[in-house]
């Protein structure tokens, strides 16, 4: 058991690239098997992702489960992994979408199968090593890695305009991934020449930067994860990506892929230069304000509901930024567990509209109407996810909006009343544009004879769908298995937060020694 | 207060229960309509359906009895599991069964169980009978939650559930795509009403750092934290004032006034016992019921209570005036329905809360009955709802129409039914209100009552007593209801005529006022309460006064409106005539739902589509991003021509390489 502790995190995070090396060997005509193996490859990290879960230990706000090893010595390059309670529960979740999006594809993906499942399993490892990684140079190995795959998906198997949109994609991507990489280097010499974590935290919190350089580097980083969020403007690549996607590829790059933005925040570019985060308040909570607000309205007249969708996206992320910049520990719970409750709801949705647009190819909302009436348990759990979505009390959505709301109103910072207000307004949208498209596509006579015929779910897709709908109920109604697990890790990061800004007149002498390095 | 609080405090484990048979009712046949569809047998459909709520009413009852024995001010309670605890913020599955919760139990369980079992008779046809019955024990469940709970947090858990609900009713035939529409459109304007809900309840955690009802009161109650309620402002406004009426925002959404009332006429698109029970009886009466349960917080504002006085009364008078010229009979009682919720705030906003939460009760007697009457007309006449083409259903339908009568003269307040105890309470205690501006309150009330008077004898004159204006096809078939649907119509008629004693006016012969001193332990008093007691002879000479005026007035509306609508039926079109733009701006419903769509609803979509979509989003924020695209190719483009290939073009670039260095080194020295 003592070596299963040593490496668990290390199976869970390659199990996926072992399918993939398995799967390389297959014969590429046997589809059903490649898909079998890559069901089994993403199940089994679940389950050891579960073991995780289980053992981890709540009371602590350090690393745990973690492992280091040297990988290049001369650069002081480690690999080295662990979880916190900020991590947990996203390596979760994305452990559970996995075996999902396999489920999902079954009969979506006929093209170049191996091809598909190679690179979808090579991108759950990218995805969870970047969530566990504690070694900057790991984790933008990882974080390059995750940019790949998800360019062939778009590009090989998405729509019509899959090219422009893979492009999009990974050019948007890029951009900011080079600033932080810059950053990232500088803080390698900083730190006396280490990519550890842990031993730049700790020179960081020994001599803080001055606030000028905070301010550069946190903009670095900031304008890299701001992209991935994405928080508006640098939300345009999003629509295109989710449109031309396929609904796999929808489904992680909404449910995960988005939350390495998020996470870059809260792991990275926050406590990293926590007086120049502080300074940023003003500027991120408005333009998540903006996110919150035009990402509904822009919502609410798409005529595409995986387009509508996409926007949502950016209207939901708006609120975990909100979060995370309100520096309280409800907001902070909140806007993790809302990372979480938008990779539930969204990659239902992804998901649902996968599930009607193989049936019709369309996804034009004048295209239905009626559809509950050949499709009664398909409306069943799009409602139930909608409402989710919506943030109905009693549903998952409820708690991290709610938690966000509460935690910016209460917030010491400058007009977070107002923020939370405003914000607030974003839950009126909400309810507009998915019960307007419900009502579009759900309700009213089935007129068009092609959706009379429309077949209801079938057993895989009750399947993945029943699956997630435990999730979203679960942390709707017991929130506390999951906050509980997160709760000590983000108390210690918002006194964290508050403990290190700078004095008013920062002390000149130590600060100069690391700047003149690089 | 704190210690007393944990006194009082009579812990049960039993409690949960009133909540959760409903749901697990829900649960039984929302599943066995998914997994069995039409095979589900309707009689396993009902045992489960109506029997879980009638077990819930037991439970109601055996709290009740509880209730009785404890000593005044005692309550029952049970935490049922830890749900949001984050730092130093909690809020519980806790619930709370006072003498409040009490009340509104046996409302909800006791009116709720009589409307499930007439459901049985009028959705006896409906294909998706299993779908009907789960949503209307989900709803049960929902407002039960909403009742019972110990916090705010819980209790918007209930509010938002009742609102689901009504929005799954509304829309149950959702084929119809103005029915689906009427739904998406109650939860719309009831997520606005939230949001001020929300903030109210943001407001409350950030100052008291609970949303616990007895903790929050425990709270209020010490002078350190008083200072603070009357000096802090939010915003320029004082604290308790801005808690209020943000809560009070939710209560217009919830509860249907002025301006956020336009979705409850349309909800009448829902199965006419969903408009009975959900539209009439308990969930719209919701923003009355967190008024009553928050009354210690509302009394720290007088601002607050003489905002919610007046807007109760003016929606009370301003919906009253279209119920005059509808012809749905539906329509008719969704307006009063919105007006006698007026009524309630008016109270409210008078202090009198007991007065209040009285109203709410017998309301939900009587207006119930309306509903249910007007479905049973509707049932027996094939689905007809225009008055227009109804007329001399007494001998039809009989039962239908004596309680229906029964229900007509509580509502207009005719002595001694209990609508006239429960109103006439209310006028009196408005114009006795501590926080001024009484008379207009009065007088406004006074006129709304006797509009009640003038449109609900003209809906039972043109249903239940003018000539047969019948289609002959369907008075052939019209008939009786069975008697599913007439066992609640006619305990509900007895409730509606001896529903006043529960709380017999003190001046009155044989008055004892036991309903407000019931809740006497739950409502704190009126600051200037003791005021009133000055010159009592007077007083109450005055009193009797004005309840013989109103109920003159009453009947006196009654009879003329009856008069011409049984003799001269051609007044009616010549009084129309006369008052023309004013009859037509009642017909119209003084088109407020087309401003709300030409000022609201359409520029939204305008500006989304064509401002943000379009220009900023397609336009500048995606141009930004493919010019620089764009930009990048060019330069690319032009700086590929460097790359001539030619020896000599590099060699001298590497001059002016050279040159340039040399020259920096140089000048830089």
């Amino acid at each position: 058991m003592e070596l299963m502790d040593k490496y668990l995190i290390s199976w869970i995070v390659f199990l996926p690239l072992l399918g993939a090396g398995i799967i390389l060997l297959l014969d590429g005509t046997r589809p059903r098997a490649i898909r079998t193996v890559a069901l089994f490859a993403m199940i089994a990290s679940f389950l050891v992702s579960i073991q995780l879960f289980l053992r981890f230990d709540s009371q602590l706000s350090t690393y745990q489960f973690v492992q280091r090893v040297d990988w290049i010595p001369a650069f002081k390059i480690t690999y080295q992994v662990g979880v916190d309670g900020i991590s947990l529960l996203l390596v979760m979740l994305t452990t559970l979408l996995g075996p999902l999006v396999i489920l999902s594809s079954w009969s979506q993906v006929s093209d170049r199968v191996k091809e598909y499942h190679v690179f979808m399993l090579l991108m759950q490892t990218g995805m969870l090593g970047a969530f566990a990684a504690m070694d900057l140079f790991l984790f933008y190995v990882f974080w390059e890695l995750m940019l790949i795959p998800m360019y062939f998906l778009i590009g090989v198997w998405g729509g019509p305009r899959r090219i422009y949109a893979a492009i999009k994609f990974f050019l948007f991507t890029m951009f900011g991934s080079v600033l932080m990489l810059i950053a990232i280097i500088y803080l390698y010499f900083y730190a006396g020449n280490d990519f550890d974590l842990i031993v730049i935290m700790n020179k960081l919190m020994a001599e803080p930067l001055r606030v000028n350089i905070q301010l550069w580097l946190f903009a670095a980083f900031a304008l890299a994860f701001a992209i991935k969020v994405p928080m508006f403007p640098f939300h345009t690549w999003l629509p295109d990506a989710h449109v031309e996607a396929p609904t796999a590829g929808s489904v992680i790059l909404a449910g995960v892929l988005l939350k390495m933005g998020t996470y870059g925040f809260i792991r990275f570019a926050m406590p990293f230069f926590p007086e120049a985060a502080f300074q940023a308040v003003p500027i991120i909570s408005v333009l998540a304000l903006i996110g919150i607000i035009y990402g509904a309205l822009v919502s609410m007249v798409q005529d595409d509901v995986k387009k509508m969708v996409a926007y949502s996206s950016v209207s939901h992320l708006g609120f975990v930024m909100l979060g995370l910049f309100a520096l309280t520990p409800q907001a902070v719970s909140g806007a993790l567990i809302q990372m979480v409750n938008h990779g539930l709801s969204t990659g239902a949705l992804f998901l649902l509209v996968g599930i009607i647009y193989e049936r019709r190819h369309t996804r034009l909302i004048s295209e239905f109407g009626g559809v509950s009436k050949p499709m009664p348990l398909f409306a069943a759990f799009f409602l139930i996810v909608c409402l989710s979505s919506i943030g109905l009390p009693g549903l998952n959505g409820f708690i991290g909006e709610f938690l966000i709301l509460l935690g910016t109103y209460t917030s010491a910072n400058p007009h977070a009343k107002l923020y939370a207000v405003l914000a607030a307004t974003g839950v009126i949208f909400a309810a507009v544009y998915l019960l307007w498209m419900f009502q579009r596509v759900m309700f009213g006579p089935c007129s068009k004879p092609e959706n009379q015929k429309l077949k209801d779910v079938n057993a895989r897709e009750i399947l993945y769908l029943a699956v997630l709908l435990v999730f979203i109920v679960w942390i709707g109604v017991y929130p506390r298995t999951f906050l509980s697990k997160t709760q000590v890790s983000v108390d210690n990061f918002v006194s964290f937060m508050h403990s290190h800004r700078l004095p008013e007149l920062p002390p000149p002498a130590p600060a100069e020694t690391g700047e003149e390095q690089p | 207060m704190e210690p007393a609080a944990a006194q009082a405090l009579h812990a049960v484990n039993w409690l949960v229960w009133i909540p959760v048979l409903p749901l697990i009712g829900f649960l039984f046949n929302g599943l066995g309509w998914i997994i069995l569809r039409q095979r589900l047998t309707r009689s396993v459909v009902n045992l489960v359906a109506v029997g879980l709520v009638f077990a819930s009413f037991a439970l109601s009852v055996q709290g009740f009895l509880l209730l009785r024995e404890l000593p005044e001010g005692a309550f029952l309670g049970q935490t049922v599991f830890p749900w949001i605890q984050v730092g130093d913020f909690t809020a519980n599955f806790g619930l709370l069964f006072d003498r409040l919760s009490c009340v509104m139990c046996l409302v909800v369980t006791g009116v709720g169980g009589l409307i499930h079992l007439y459901s049985v008779g009028y959705m006896g046809h409906d294909p998706a009978y299993a779908r009907y019955f789960s949503y209307l024990n989900l709803f049960t469940f929902a407002m039960l939650t909403l009742v019972m709970a110990d916090n705010l947090v819980l209790m918007f858990v209930g509010w938002e559930g009742v609102g689901l609900c009504s929005y799954l009713l509304i829309g149950f035939w959702y084929e119809d795509p103005e029915k689906a529409a009427a739904g998406k459109k109650a939860f719309i304007v009831n997520r606005i009403g939230d949001f001020g809900f929300l903030i109210g309840i943001f407001t409350i955690v950030w100052l008291m750092q609970t949303v616990d009802f007895h903790q929050m009161q425990a709270w209020t109650a010490s002078p350190g934290h008083r200072f603070l309620l009357e000096h802090q402002t939010l915003l320029g406004i004082a604290v308790p004032t801005f808690i209020c009426l943000a809560l009070f925002v939710g209560a217009i959404g919830k509860s249907a006034q002025i301006p956020l009332y336009v979705w409850l006429p349309d909800a009448m698109a829902g199965p006419t016992p969903v408009s009975a029970l959900i539209h009439a009886a308990t969930m719209v009466t919701a923003g009355v019921y967190m008024i009553g349960r928050l009354n210690f917080l509302y009394l720290f504002s007088e601002t607050a209570l003489l905002v919610v006085a007046l807007v109760g009364v003016a929606t009370a008078l301003y919906s009253a005036t279209i119920g005059f010229t509808q012809n749905d009979i539906k329509k008719v009682l969704a307006y009063s329905t919105v007006s006698q919720l007026g009524f309630m705030f008016t109270a409210m906003g008078a202090a009198a809360f007991s007065a209040g939460i009285f109203h709410l009760v017998t309301h939900a007697f009587f207006k119930a009955l309306l509903f249910l009457g007007a479905g049973s007309v509707i049932h027996g006449l094939s689905g007809e709802q225009d008055l227009r083409r109804m007329g001399g259903l007494r001998k039809k339908m009989p039962i239908t129409a004596w309680t229906m009568v029964m229900a007509w003269l509580a509502i207009c307040g005719v002595f001694p039914f209990a609508g006239f105890v429960s109103k006439d309470e209310i006028l009196w205690r408005a114009l006795n209100g501590p926080f001024g501006y009484g008379k207009l309150i009065y007088i406004i009330g006074f006129l709304a009552a006797v509009g009640t008077a003038i449109y609900m004898t003209r809906l039972i004159m043109l249903a239940f007593f003018t000539e047969s204006r019948l289609d002959p096809e369907v008075e052939h078939h019209a008939h009786e209801s069975p008697w599913t649907m007439w066992v609640p119509l006619a305990i509900l008629a007895v409730l509606s005529v001896v529903g006043g004693f529960l709380n017999w006016p003190l001046i009155l012969p044989g008055g004892h006022a036991a309903f407000e001193h019931w809740l006497e332990p739950v409502m704190a008093l009126p600051p200037e309460a003791e005021m009133t007691t000055l010159g009592v002879e007077s007083t109450h000479s005055m009193e009797i006064f004005l309840m013989v005026f109103s109920v003159a007035a009453a009947v006196a509306a009654i009879i003329m409106v009856g008069v011409i609508y049984a003799r001269r039926r051609e007044l009616t079109d010549r009084i129309a005539a006369a008052l023309g733009p004013l009859y037509r701006a009642s017909f119209n419903k003084y088109w407020v739902d087309e401003i709300y769509d030409a000022l609201v609803v359409e520029p939204c979509k305008w500006i989304s589509y064509f401002i943000l979509f379009r220009f900023a989003d397609a336009g500048l924020v995606d141009g930004l991003a493919n010019g620089l695209g764009g930009l990048t190719r060019a330069l690319g483009m032009g700086l590929r021509r460097i790359q001539t290939g030619l020896v000599r073009n590099y060699a001298f670039m590497f001059l002016i390489g050279v040159l340039g260095i040399l020259a920096y080194f140089y000048w830089s020295r």
